[in-house]
């Protein structure tokens, strides 16, 4: 098992012609990840070479599904372009809508949320700006480096991809079940508590890292669901003590406003739902080493 | 991006928000033509990005265009929670029947828009939400049906705004709502938005935050960026689209992706601690792919900054490569010159490591010390920092 993704996922890339989508298909390739085609209405019916593998593009993402039973797809397309695209992923009642892409204008997302929202909630949205998810040694959905770990007991959800790609490295010999970028934006689709609840129930997953970071009301919201429903050891980390309030720190969605969103809330939210809360990435990465011994 | 209270009304009034007439001086004299030209009492409003104005002085009646001059003087210049007053707002005074506040923002637990609303309007919003939280409507907005005029008389209704004016107000909360969808805010926020005794709706006040993701649709909205008041060092960043915070701290960082180098501010912040209270100097997010130009821009601006004493980058090499890092580090060190002069403590981790590693031993440059982990790194540039200091 693992979450959202798994060995059998069938993988469509919208933006696969372009720069980063190219790119990062070949790395997802390497990976092991079934990738069954692309998205370009304007390259419809062509094939598009990518390290020696042929994949056919299609010119929109429902004639993709029945032409191949995709059921994932990971979306590369300019922050432009963005909104229609998501949109197009949802209308075709796409499983699993991966936002890879970064400077989507928040209305544009809240507006493919609501989109979602009305018609069922029949796709879960990962991201924006998010690095995607991994399934180590089945599925690689995103940008997330495939080689840093193998498959293990530990779940990750996080705010951040490089802390993502720090924190797997920190405990590449435990290994992961899934490790989930959400991603920085102020509105994204699949939250820690989505997360967390799917690594609950999966049943390969024995340990939960969590890492969150400065603005809203997430990982204070996560901890009440913690508290309540999680029996699975988590770990936490917050990063952005030192962030002065109103300025935006690199993510669109990283900012203390007032006296709301500040990384102290945060960690004492999860400390008072039994949370074990790490200083640094390393202290966190101890601290999970420590309880997975012990579980 | 934040809007001076001038600028937020302009924005309204170009969406048919009833506003105040008024212009902007940034000289006394001009606050003088502005209230001869008005021909009437009018208020001199301190423009800066900070609340309490009013209780700082910064905001002033004047019946005369002589005490207008007199009055512009005096807030010119007023340091209000540290913004230093460089324009007032002249603008008539207002008869005033009732305060109500009202504001459009996101919702971001609930991943939609909200609208919050009060007939008590006037004082501080944070103050009412926890004091009187029955006198704040809070009605959720959906991003896709918006705000037409039967939603905007539900939220006036919640609002408890009284029904003589009712259909004004709302009528007015539909403007303001194509002010927040049409401009791409965050936050558009009117307090006080008055009723006069002629029941007209104004915005006496405005507040709005815009969306720079969506500044790919409103070219128009570079123009409103105040660079007078923008850090130089920032600025200068921006010009190089490096994502740059100027902090008030002695170690300069350089990092990539927004989650690690935020950690990499507290983690020095911490090993600072030991080391004589140094703090971080900067946030600078280099990004995924780190090349010798971005490494050499970002070590520019950082080196620029007079209060650092010394440097530490921080990369874990996700998609990047370390030893394109590594080579960045180096040649950037080659554009800089003698510019560099301060130590550089590097930690490298990740994607082909050991070649990165192998590239800075084998350039051996006297300013740059290459450390295994973050944590020791921190400790390391914190110390330099602290005798450098």
């Amino acid at each position: 098992m693992a979450i959202f993704l798994t060995e059998n996922s069938k993988v469509i890339v919208q933006g696969m012609t372009g720069a980063e989508g190219t790119k990062h298909t070949s790395r997802m390739l390497k990976s092991g990840t079934q990738i069954v085609g692309g998205v370009n209405p304007r390259k419809a019916g062509t094939t598009a070479d990518i390290d020696g593998t042929s994949l056919p593009v299609f010119g929109t993402v429902a004639e993709a599904m029945a032409e191949t039973g995709a059921d994932v797809t990971v979306i590369f397309v300019p922050p432009k372009f963005a909104k229609d695209a998501v949109i197009e992923a949802i209308d075709a009642g796409i499983g699993l809508a991966v936002v890879i892409t970064e400077g989507i204008p928040v209305h544009d997302t809240a507006y493919f949320w609501a989109h979602a929202v009305a018609t069922g909630n029949k796709t879960r949205i990962i991201g924006p700006n998010c690095p995607g998810l991994i399934s180590p040694g089945k599925s690689n959905a995103g940008i997330i480096p495939a080689d840093i770990t193998g498959p293990g007991k530990i779940g990750l959800v996080s705010k951040s991809g490089t802390l993502t790609y720090q924190m797997m490295y920190e405990l590449r010999d435990i290994g992961f079940s899934s490790a989930v970028g959400i991603g920085g934006d102020p509105i994204i689709g699949t939250t820690h508590i989505d997360a967390l609840a799917a690594f609950e129930a999966d049943p390969e997953t024995e340990l939960i890292v969590m890492i969150g970071e400065i603005g809203g009301d997430a990982e204070e919201r996560a901890a009440a669901y913690i508290k309540e429903n999680v029996t699975k050891p988590v770990v936490g980390y917050v990063a952005g003590f030192t962030a002065p309030e109103g300025k935006t720190m690199g993510h669109a969605g990283a900012i203390v406003s007032g006296s709301a969103g500040t990384a102290q809330a945060k960690k004492e939210a999860l400390e008072a739902a039994g949370v074990k809360v790490g200083k640094t990435p390393s202290e966190t990465a101890a601290l999970a080493r420590e309880l997975f011994a012990a579980r | 991006m934040d809007l001076y209270e001038y600028q937020a009304k302009d924005l309204f009034a170009a969406h048919d928000v009833p506003v105040l007439p008024g212009d902007v001086a940034d000289t006394p004299e001009k606050a003088r033509e502005i209230a001869a030209r008005l021909g009437q009492t009018v208020v001199i409003k301190a423009q800066v990005k900070t609340g309490g104005r009013g209780k700082a002085g910064g905001v002033k009646l004047a019946d005369t265009p002589d005490d207008a001059q007199a009055k512009a003087e005096n807030i010119l210049g007023l340091d209000i929670k540290g913004h230093i007053t460089r324009r007032v707002l002249v603008t008539p005074a207002s008869d005033i029947a009732e305060e109500y506040y009202f504001s459009f923002l996101l919702d971001r637990a609930n991943r939609t828009f909200l609208a919050m609303a009060s007939a008590e309007g006037g004082m501080d919003i944070e103050q009412l939400a926890v004091e009187r939280p029955d006198a704040l409507a809070k009605v959720p907005v959906d991003a896709i049906a918006g705000v037409d005029i039967a939603k905007a008389r539900e939220i006036a209704v919640a609002a408890r705004i009284p029904a003589e004016v009712a259909e004004k107000a709302a009528e007015v909360i539909v403007k303001l709502w194509d002010t927040f969808v049409g401009e791409d805010a965050t936050l558009v926020e009117v307090n006080p938005l008055v009723r006069d005794p002629q029941d007209n709706i104004i915005a006496l006040d405005g507040k709005v935050t815009l969306d720079g993701n969506a500044d790919f649709r409103h070219p128009a909205h570079a123009d409103l960026v105040d660079k007078d008041a923008e850090n130089p060092l920032e600025a200068a960043a921006k010009e190089k689209d490096l994502n740059y915070v100027k902090l008030d701290g002695e170690v300069g960082i350089i990092g990539n992706g927004a989650g690690l180098v935020m950690s990499t501010l507290d983690v020095v912040a911490y090993a600072g601690e030991k080391h004589g209270g140094v703090k971080p100097a900067n946030f600078l997010d280099i990004g995924g792919g780190a090349s010798a130009e971005v490494m050499a821009n970002g070590l520019h601006i950082i080196l620029g900054d007079a209060d650092v004493k010394s440097v530490f980058v921080n990369v874990f090499g996700g998609i990047t490569a370390c030893d394109a890092v590594a080579n960045g580090i180096v040649k950037a060190l080659e554009i800089l010159g003698d510019e560099a002069t301060k130590p550089l403590v590097v930690r490298l981790d990740g994607n082909n490591v050991d070649e990165g590693r192998r590239i800075l031993a084998e350039a051996n440059h006297p300013l740059v010390t290459v450390v295994d982990t973050m944590d020791n790194a921190a400790d390391k540039a914190a110390e330099l920092a602290a005798a450098g200091a």
